[in-house]
This record gives structure tokens, sequence and C-alpha cells, in this order.
């Protein structure tokens, strides 16, 4: 591709840039760690355990040790000789590096095999033998509440987040938070309302299933450490690296080139902290690619249960709405407890409703590990809230778009937590969607077998906070514009983003513009690349950061009595005598935020809203159950499109991935806790087949007040509303209501012959 | 257990030392340092190891190097500039991590070479074993069609 080197005479920002690594993609050229291969390098194979819970009683390694060719077998205790107290995690510090005294899951690392060839340490792992004493499991989100089954003995919250303070050394629970939001009086308004309408809804776990699986490489000497992940949170990594070994951050290097798919999978301590351990063991590089296989017991997405109530008015007014919703975190807490606050508060929906209450419970059980996986909990809410107004709406006979419309937050309405909406265009999301999907004209409803339906939803999140992005560009001696940043192109298109709001500040063409990839030596600290935020935090600290180096540009002119529109490369020379020199700019953005009281409320919960709705005509086939999608319409309020093309595939994208949780996949569970479906073989992805017939997508004209030229986040948007919509166009379509995802011909046929 | 095998590698005679197990992808890569196909799902279901065996596309990650003795392999490093396929991929932005791609890209140019003018419905049956997780369907749909239309003009 042509590299631009003129000035920019069109605005960057706005405009379709191809992105900036093309070649390198289409060419196979792109750097993954997948790819990394050093010099003398080991690599790692896991012994995984085989029970749901139980103590470990015994580990024969001598078997796998004696194999020719295996390096070493590792279990806890070589680990416990270098990291005294092996337990990491964004919210809780529980999970332990390799299992130490007790599994939780099955499919949870016990031992490692190190061998120069993977395959010889492949074999070796078959030859360990471990003997559990085995323990009572809990499985399900709601029953582990009260099981006599307890996942931890004690609760070890992290200690960063002062909401899970009151959590430490509790015993005897598989709750590991228990958000509580009150607003009004729920218990009256119940007792007044015209109608009362309560339900039940469920999704299944899933897993993110990034084709490039999880895999990270250490390397170290006795007093330095270097990473290369597949992580979306580099600087994470580093501290926590750090934390565990005791040692200071600038002796723990993160690297992390391009990642083959994210989704929230790679996020916070995978891999990177057993890689870490081995190499400090072994001195030698160590790398652990895990198979597609084993991604599925490394993390997933949060099963959950949702109870939800509301009372509404004889004109459909909800006055008030009851939320309980149940999330099953699996063995180790990940960032559930955040998913389970931070979502846990949008529980009722975009609506302005005066008598809130919401309690919103992360639970242990022994299954996989759930963490983030696009939306962070909010596609479960908005799966159960919009197939529940569905029902409201369909019970009072009123239309199901003029039903929202009433009930929608208007602008600068308090939301439940008492913060009042701003920039979530709602209502024009709402009217784009209906004006796309033709709703006022009847839709033909099929013969014979094949029923037709159609139906909306519309969903909206909360960015996380409070979360900060630093970053640093530096304007060469020729005028050339270099950016760094923490935040990690996982496909979203960040580095093209980041390059074009540079671009727009620095009035130089976007394709000019390079963005070095997180290396924590280089790029400043940056949260994570998750939950939409870094289009808004990484752009508005590029955006800070370019217009520092301006200002300093600006200030060199004038100190060298050179005009305003002295080219760049010429202030340098005047400056240095020659081609020399440089100037940084660096950016630091945490936007405002304020912590909830004891009942959930808040002036700040958010910097900034995210609203998705879809729309889908479907057809039914009574016969086998099998629903087919025919059309499927996403709206999003995302601001201003920094880069529409990089917009319109993030929201197309999300929504395709949206089908797969909806129709058909799932992680199949037996009994005793076994995954039975842990390959793509059974696991079923969405490939070009399960495509709708057409898929529109739509951003609506609006603005980030707050968004670096007007933009905020879209990764997650388009996957809010997707499966209410499906599931409320088959009630429409065969006059049966689904409660369960997935959707599959197997559940609707059931349904359908049941009623 | 090793022994060398010849053939040739993006227009190039080769030889390299194999193993009996050992797959195409991994000798790729280890052997001469391409990684443009990599396993994924190790299956065979996903797309991403796919090399052309004498013009024919397969999955690499379950395909044994000893067979390609003697043929004529192609991958997504072989050529200098960009083809009419990949251009396409750039301008209808038909990729997002790029994880897939190469695969893509390869299947696209077997099918172009079979249906020079496809439809629809032929390009989502033709590239169906390929998976791409960020769900860039639509956007590669078009950019086969796109490249279909460069290639005729060439």
């Amino acid at each position: 591709m042509k590299r631009a080197t003129h000035p920019a005479e069109t605005a960057q920002v706005g405009r379709s840039v191809p992105r900036l690594e093309s070649w390198l993609k289409v060419t196979g050229r792109a750097e993954y760690v997948h790819n990394l291969r050093l010099p003398g390098m080991l690599y790692g194979k896991i012994f995984r355990s085989t029970v749901a819970h139980g103590r470990i009683k015994r580990i024969d390694v001598a078997a796998a040790q004696a194999l020719a060719g295996v390096y070493k077998v590792i279990t806890s205790r070589e680990i416990r000789d270098v990291v005294p107290d092996p337990y990491y995690g964004p919210a809780f510090h529980d999970q332990p590096i390799l299992a130490t005294d007790k599994v939780r899951y099955v499919g949870e690392p016990v031992a490692v095999v190190l061998a120069s060839d993977p395959h010889v340490a492949e074999e070796a792992v078959h030859l360990i033998e471990a003997e559990y004493e085995e323990l009572p499991a809990v499985y399900d989100e709601v029953e582990a509440m009260t099981s006599k089954a307890i996942v931890h003995d004690a609760l070890k919250p992290a200690g960063t987040f002062p909401d899970l303070k009151h959590l430490k050394g509790r015993k005897n629970t598989n709750i590991a938070l228990d958000f509580r939001l009150r607003r009004g009086d729920l218990p009256a308004a119940l007792k007044r309302a015209d109608h009362v309408f309560e339900h039940r809804f469920r999704t299944q776990q899933v897993m993110h299933t990034p084709l490039e699986p999880l895999v990270s490489v250490a390397e170290s000497t006795e007093s330095s450490l270097t990473i290369h992940t597949a992580s979306q949170s580099p600087s994470f990594v580093r501290i926590e690296i750090a934390r565990l070994l005791g040692w200071p951050e600038n002796r723990v290097r993160v690297r992390v080139p391009f990642l083959g798919g994210g989704f929230g999978a790679k996020l916070y301590i995978k891999l990177e902290a057993l890689v870490a351990v081995l190499s400090l063991i072994t001195r030698r590089p160590v790398k652990i690619a895990l198979s597609m296989e084993e991604q599925f017991f490394t993390i997933t997405k949060h099963a959950s249960t949702f109870r939800i109530k509301s009372a509404v008015t004889r004109d459909g007014r909800i006055v008030a709405r009851d939320c309980e919703v149940w999330w099953n975190g699996g063995a180790y807490a990940d960032i559930g407890p955040r998913v389970t606050q931070k979502s846990g508060f949008t529980a009722p929906g975009p609506y302005d409703i005066e008598n809130v209450s919401i309690d919103s419970y992360a639970l242990y059980t022994n299954l996989p590990p759930a963490g983030a996986l696009r939306g962070f909990g909010i596609p479960q809410l908005v799966w159960a809230y919009e197939s529940h107004t569905d029902l409201i709406a369909r019970e009072l006979g009123l239309d199901p778009i003029e039903f929202r419309r009433r009930n929608l937050l208007r602008e600068g309405r308090p939301q439940a937590t008492g913060t009042p909406m701003k920039d979530a265009a709602l209502e024009k999301v709402l009217a784009r969607l209906e004006a796309l999907m033709d709703w006022k004209t009847p839709l033909e409803r099929g013969a014979g077998s094949i029923r037709r339906g159609r139906g909306i939803a519309i969903g909206f999140k909360a960015c996380i906070a409070n979360t900060t992005s630093l970053a640093a560009v530096n304007v060469n001696a020729d005028g050339s514009c270099t950016v760094y940043t923490s935040c990690v192109d996982m496909g979203q298109g960040s580095d093209t983003a980041m390059a074009q709001i540079a671009a727009e500040v620095l009035q130089i063409p976007a394709e000019s513009v390079t963005v070095v990839h997180s290396d924590t030596d280089v790029t400043p600290f940056d949260m994570a690349t998750l939950g939409s935020r870094s289009l808004f935090h990484s752009g508005n600290a590029v955006k800070l950061a370019a217009q520092d180096a301006l200002n300093k540009l600006n200030q060199l002119k004038e100190e060298l009595k050179l005009s305003a529109d002295t080219a760049i490369a010429d202030v340098f020379r005047k400056k240095y005598g020659m081609r020399a020199g440089s100037v940084t700019g660096t950016g630091n953005f945490i936007p405002p935020y304020t912590p909830p009281d004891e009942n959930g409320q808040t002036a700040n919960a958010t910097p900034f809203w995210m609203v998705g709705a879809s729309g889908v005509e479907i057809e039914v086939d009574t016969e086998t159950g099998r629903v087919r999608v025919t059309r499927l319409v996403n709206v999003a309020d995302v601001g201003t499109p920094i880069n529409p093309k990089i917009v319109e595939t993030q929201l197309s994208g999300a929504a395709i991935m949206q089908l797969g949780f909806t129709l058909f996949e799932k992680m199949l569970f037996d009994a005793d806790g076994q995954l039975r479906n842990a390959s793509l073989a059974e696991y079923k992805i969405p490939g070009f087949l399960d495509l709708p017939k057409s898929i529109t997508n739509e951003a609506v004209t609006s603005e980030q007040t707050n968004g670096p030229f007007g933009g905020k986040g879209v990764g997650e948007t388009a996957t809010f509303s997707v499966s209410p919509a499906i599931a409320n166009a088959i009630h429409d379509a065969i006059g049966v209501r689904l409660t369960e995802l997935p959707m599959n011909p197997e559940t609707v046929w059931k349904k359908l012959h049941a009623a | 257990m090793r022994r060398e095998i010849r053939f040739r590698l993006n227009g190039e005679a080769v030889s390299a030392q194999v193993a009996p197990h050992e797959s195409l992808v991994e000798v790729l890569r280890d052997s001469f340092g391409l990684s443009g196909a990599r396993e994924s799902c190790g299956q065979g279901l996903c797309g991403c190891c796919t090399v052309l065996v004498d013009g024919t596309a397969v999955s690499g990650c379950l395909y044994l190097a000893t067979l390609a003795e003697n043929a004529e392999v192609s991958t997504i490093e072989g050529g200098v500039g960009l083809d009419a396929v990949q251009e396409a991929f750039i301008e209808a932005s038909a990729f997002q991590c790029g994880f897939c791609t190469p695969g893509f890209v390869l299947m696209t140019r077997q099918l172009l070479d079979e249906h020079p003018d496809p439809d629809d419905n032929t390009i989502k049956h033709y590239l169906s074993g390929n998976l791409c997780r960020c769900a860039a369907y639509p956007e590669i749909i078009e950019a086969v069609k796109l490249a279909a239309q460069k290639r005729r003009k060439r």
C-alpha cells in the first residue's frame, strides 16, 4: 500500500482509512505470538484435572520425567519455590498458577511437562497420573447460593477494589460478590401496580473461540523477565507478575504484537504467570500455546439466570422493576465480580423506571472460569429484560416499539444508579430501527411448515469506570509521527483509529502515522483493551498526547521566530542545525467517576453509554424447529465514527458472533462437570452458511461530547440485542416463548410441541 | 527417523528433514520460517492452515509433510506484490484480526480459478470450510466479487 507523505488535505477522522496493517495481514506476515520461536525454547504442555472438585492426594510424574526428550515436569511444589503465594486474579487472588492442594474444575492445570519438542511434551503428559479425593461439586449458579459444596475455603479479594473489601476472609460461601441497588420504593410500587409481570431467563456457558488460541512465551535472566503474550492487558500482566514475584515493575517487560482475536478471552493473567515461573525455573525461554480444546478449559462466558419482575400501569408505563441476577463464574472469579456490578447496574434496561431493586450475585461453581466476553455481561442482561419487555407489551396488547418508546430513558433523566443519561441516542436508535425494519408494514407470515415472524430489542451499556489510559506521540525530525500506546489491536482496528486521531490533531495523513505495539518497556500504561473502552480512553489519551506535541512544536516555532506554517522538518533543522531531534507529547486520560453508595447510587457511574438495537425477520420450520434469520438489522449509537468502514465491520461481526451464542453455541457438561464438546467439531461457531440473507448495520448521527472527535466504543454494541430480538420473533412466528439460550432446533421443536 | 524430502515451495526447489508425524504446517514453520499457514482448530475444520499442494487446497495441520514429497507447495508467502484477491480483501475490509486471512485468500484464489464469476451462494458454499471468528463474512463475499472483477480486467 502506498504511504502518503504529503500534508493531509482532508479530515483524517471520519474517513474509512484502510487498516494500517492491511499488507501484513493479507500476506501472512502479521506478527502474532503464535508464530514466535526463540533459540533454546522449551514447549510446555499441560496436564489437567479429570475431576470437578477434589483434594490432590498424589501426582506421579516419574514415567513422564523418564521419557526421552523430557526436560522437566513441574507441579505446584516447584512453582511455590519461586512464588510462595502463587495466587492471581484481577478481582480476587484466588487462582493458583498450578493447582495447589485442590482442583476446582475438570480441565484445571495440575502439572506441566517441558521439552524441546512439543510432541514429546504432549506424549509425556499422558504418562502423568494423579489421584484425587473427590469432593461434592456444584455447577448451577442458583444452587451455588445455598450449596453445601463450597468451591473456595475462604474468599480472597485482591484489595484493589473497595467494594470487594467486605468479602475478605468470608467462609462457607460461593458468593464472590453481592451487588445491590435500591432506588425508590419497590414494594409499595408493586403493591399499587395495575399489572405485575414476572419471568425467569437463562443463558448458557459459551466460549470466545479466538482462532489464535491463547499463547504466551517467557524468557528470563537472573534479574529480568520478558513475556511475549497474546494479551489484551499488557499493563495488568506486568503489574500482576511483578506482584507475584515481588519484583519492581521495570524488571518485567510485556510485549504484545497483533492478536488473532480476543473478545475478552485474552485478559488479565492466563498463561503469563505460568510461563514466567517456568522460564525462571529453567532459565530458558518457555512457550505454552493452547490447543483449541484447551481454550474451553481456560476462560468462558458466564452462564446466568435472571429473575425479572415489573409493575406496569394500565397505560403502559413501567413503574417498578425487580431484578435478581445470578452469574455462573466457574471456579475462579477472574473479572466476574466486575461484570456482576458494572453491568449488573443496567439490569432494568434503558427505561425510565422510578422504583428499582437489583441484586446481582457472582457465584463460584466447579466449572471452567468465566470472564468478559464481548459485552461484559450486557448480552445476558438484555436477553432477559428485552424478552420480558416484549412479553409485557404482548400481554398489554401494545406495539412492542411503541411500548418501549413510551418508557425509554430520555436525555438527562436518571438511570437506576441515579446517573443522568447523557449522549445516549436511545430514541433515535429505536426510531431508525423502526424505519429500517418497515415496522408499519405487515409481515408476510409464511405458509405450511414455514412460519415467519419478526422481533426487535434495544439495549445499552455503561462503559466500565474508572479506568486510565496514557499515550505518547513522537514527532520525528522529518515531521513523521509515531504513536505509543498499550492499546492492543486484536482485530478491532485500534492501530488505525489511533493513527487517525493523532493525524487529525497534527494535520498529517493517517496513513503516514506509525503505531508502536504494546511493550511495557516502551509504551505507557493502559488499563486494558476491553469493554469497548479503548477508542474513548486510549483515543482521548492519544489526542491529548498529539495536542501536547503540537503545542511543543508551536512553542519551538515561536522560540525560533519561525512562521506558523513552517514545515516541521525545517523547524528541527533550524533548531539543531541538521536533521536531528524529536518532540514527544504525552497524554494522560482518566474520566471523572463517583463510586456508588451502599444502594448503588452515584452521580457519575460511567464516562459514556453505548446503545445497540437489533431487529430480525425469521423463518421457523415447525417440522424441524430450525430458525433461519432472513433479515438482521443492527442500529447503534457509536458517537461519531472515527473510521466508518471499521465501525460497520465491528457492528456486523459482533452481531454475527452473537447469532452463534443465540442459535447454537453451548458448552455441554455431563453430571460430573465433564465438558463433552471441547472442539470445533462438536462446538460449532458461525460460518458462511449461518449468515442471514440480509444484514444492515447503521450508526445513527450522534456525538459523544467527551469522546475523541465525538467518538466512543463500538466493539460490543451489536451483541446486545440480537438474542432477544430473535426470541421475540420466534414468539411472533409460532406463538411460543423460549426463555433459555441457545434456541437450537431441538429446544424450539420441544417448546412448540409441548405447547 | 527423519528423512529428507524434496519439493517445490512457492516455485523454488527445496528440501527438508522431516519426521513421519510432522505436519506440513510444522515443517513450513520450523524449516522455512513461514507462518502464514497456522494451526488453529487442529482438526482441519477452520481453514487457518490452508496450503496449496499441487494446486489443491489442503489442511496443512493434518497433511503430513512427507506426503508433499515432489509436490508443488504454495503458501500465502508466495509471489511478490499483491494479487487481485489480496487487493480486494484490503479494499473490502474483509478481515479484522487477520489470523484466518491467508486461508481465505488461498481458498478464494482456488474458487475464482474454478468459478470466475461466482454468485453469493457459490461463494458461501465454496468457502464454508473456512471460519472467521471476527465474522467478516459479508465483507469477504464482497471481496471475492471485487477480486473476480479485478481478475477479469487484468
